[in-house]
């Protein structure tokens, strides 16, 4: 199976995106994690104004079947979460690029996302 | 070691299911996705390949009081056609293993036929084998988990489903018998017994016939992972998880199936048995329904609402029929009554809970 990888994105290996806009991110978890996850049933995230620690877990993902935390893929501030999620967890499965995006950030330092991977190395990983 | 694999296991690739290791089995454990295999089952009906369950016979003028000897339950009490369920337990009455014990129609090549779980299969025919030795019985035990294939067809359209591919008079087969005839051209025991408390049977037939017989049961496949709510949402034990002789050592009267056992027989464990009986168990599983956001988990803790721990999760999962968190723990007697107010810890942060009687569902 083939899974949708975003171009405009960039990716962890702990399988979560982000889309940096000048010193905005939007993160959330790919369709290839959301499929591995199977059917979401919790989304447990920060409150606005967390400060969040590239590589540091900073929520969790429940599915019937199992427990995954989330990994930021940059540091900053939680400036929104996607309060839609609390009662439609399963927006991860049907939309994990789009209405399933998990929290937006104000970003540290943009020069983090050089670490991250383009998404033909996530392709790569995922294949 | 090698994972053993149901002779579907092709078929199943083939429906580009998801696999796991389960009892030392590779199975199929998601075919679409739980939700939709469970909602299936609930509303419908799903088809289970469970394979990987233990087949052992036991024959001969000595299978009756060997087999009375080593399950909990009044095996006597049973006609050619009837089957019941029971546990296996030690001298201490710690549940080794839980089954349902057939004994086969008249006309069967067996007498009994006994469902141990996964993976158990090679250790529970060792202790009949060493039961009747001790014990100068005259009975054959044989170890048929290789020749046997098992397939589950449940849910409120499984007795339509099955009907249309069987001579057996379905009407005439009450819950707990089995009969046997021919299902989708394949000779299999068809008995109307299940793990989800729903409608439905179970076929045993010959791995060669395996794959007639589940291709001519035109409904979902499902896997493990349905399997596993389906019966959380009934309160039903998991080998393993609600009982385990090294890691959840439980009495049948904790693990809540204290109607399985026939005190008035003669089996191992008996007499541990008969003083918990008395006395009553001092720990029981209880349901558990999460009040606050969070999903119980295996090993999870269970304290008051003041923080003092009194119990732990053995299983736990979101309820895909109640859209609620529902799990089974073992709890102090005094908080196994319905409506006690409880906490789960989940994380470290202490959730509202509270307990319940099982089945979580009306069925």
């Amino acid at each position: 199976m083939s899974f949708d990888v975003p171009d405009d994105l960039r990716y962890l290996e702990s399988h979560e995106w982000v889309r940096v806009a000048g010193d905005t991110a939007k993160v959330g978890i790919t369709a290839f994690a959301q499929d591995e996850l199977g059917d979401v049933v919790f989304v447990e995230l920060p409150e606005e104004g967390a400060e969040l620690t590239a590589g540091e877990d900073f929520g969790v993902v429940e599915s019937i079947k199992a427990v995954s935390d989330v990994y930021a893929p940059v540091s900053g501030t939680v400036t929104a979460v996607n309060d839609r999620l609390r009662d439609e967890p399963e927006l991860l499965n049907e939309d994990p690029f789009g209405d399933g995006w998990m929290l937006k950030l104000e970003v540290d330092d943009e020069s983090e996302t050089d670490d991250l991977l383009s998404p033909d190395a996530y392709r790569d990983q995922i294949e | 070691m090698t994972l053993r694999a149901p002779p579907l296991s092709a078929v199943h690739r083939r429906a580009d299911a998801s696999f796991t290791d389960f009892g030392g089995w590779e199975m199929p454990v998601e075919f679409e996705s739980i939700r939709t295999e469970h909602e299936a089952v609930r509303s419908e009906a799903g088809k289970f390949d469970v394979s990987h369950m233990g087949q052992i016979t036991v024959d001969g003028p000595d299978a009756t009081t060997l087999t009375q000897r080593l399950t909990t339950n009044d095996v006597t009490v049973l006609d050619p056609g009837e089957a019941q369920y029971g546990a296996i337990t030690d001298e201490d009455g710690i549940m080794l293993d839980d089954t349902v014990v057939y004994r086969l129609p008249e006309g069967a090549a067996d007498e009994f036929l006994f469902i141990p779980n996964a993976g158990h299969d090679g250790e529970m025919t060792e202790r009949w084998l060493s039961e009747r030795d001790e014990r100068g019985l005259d009975a054959t035990v044989t170890n048929r988990t290789e020749e046997y294939s098992m397939i589950a067809v449940q849910g409120p359209d499984a007795p339509d489903l099955l009907a249309a591919e069987t001579d057996v008079s379905l009407a005439g087969l009450s819950r707990f018998e089995v009969a046997d005839g021919v299902v989708a051209g394949v000779d299999s025991l068809i008995a109307r017994t299940g793990y989800t408390g729903e409608p439905g049977f179970e076929i045993l037939c010959p791995p060669n016939g395996a794959e007639a017989v589940w291709s001519a049961l035109e409904c979902q496949p499902c896997g493990l992972g349905a399997r596993d709510t389906l019966r959380l949402e009934m309160g039903f034990l998991l080998s393993g998880q609600e009982f385990h002789p090294v890691d959840e050592p439980r009495t049948p009267y904790e693990a809540g199936i204290g109607w399985t056992v026939a005190l008035d027989t003669e089996f191992v464990g008996r007499d541990a048995l008969e003083g918990v009986a008395a006395d009553g168990p001092e720990e029981k599983l209880v349901g558990i329904e999460l009040l606050d956001r969070g999903v119980p988990r295996h090993g999870y803790d269970v304290t008051t609402p003041q923080g003092e721990p009194i119990g732990h999760i053995t299983s736990g999962t979101m309820s895909p029929t109640l859209g609620s968190p529902i799990a089974l723990a073992y709890v102090p007697a005094a908080y196994a009554e319905p409506d006690e107010s409880v906490r789960v810890v989940v994380r470290g942060e202490p959730k509202k809970a509270r307990t319940r009687s099982t089945p979580f569902l009306d069925r």
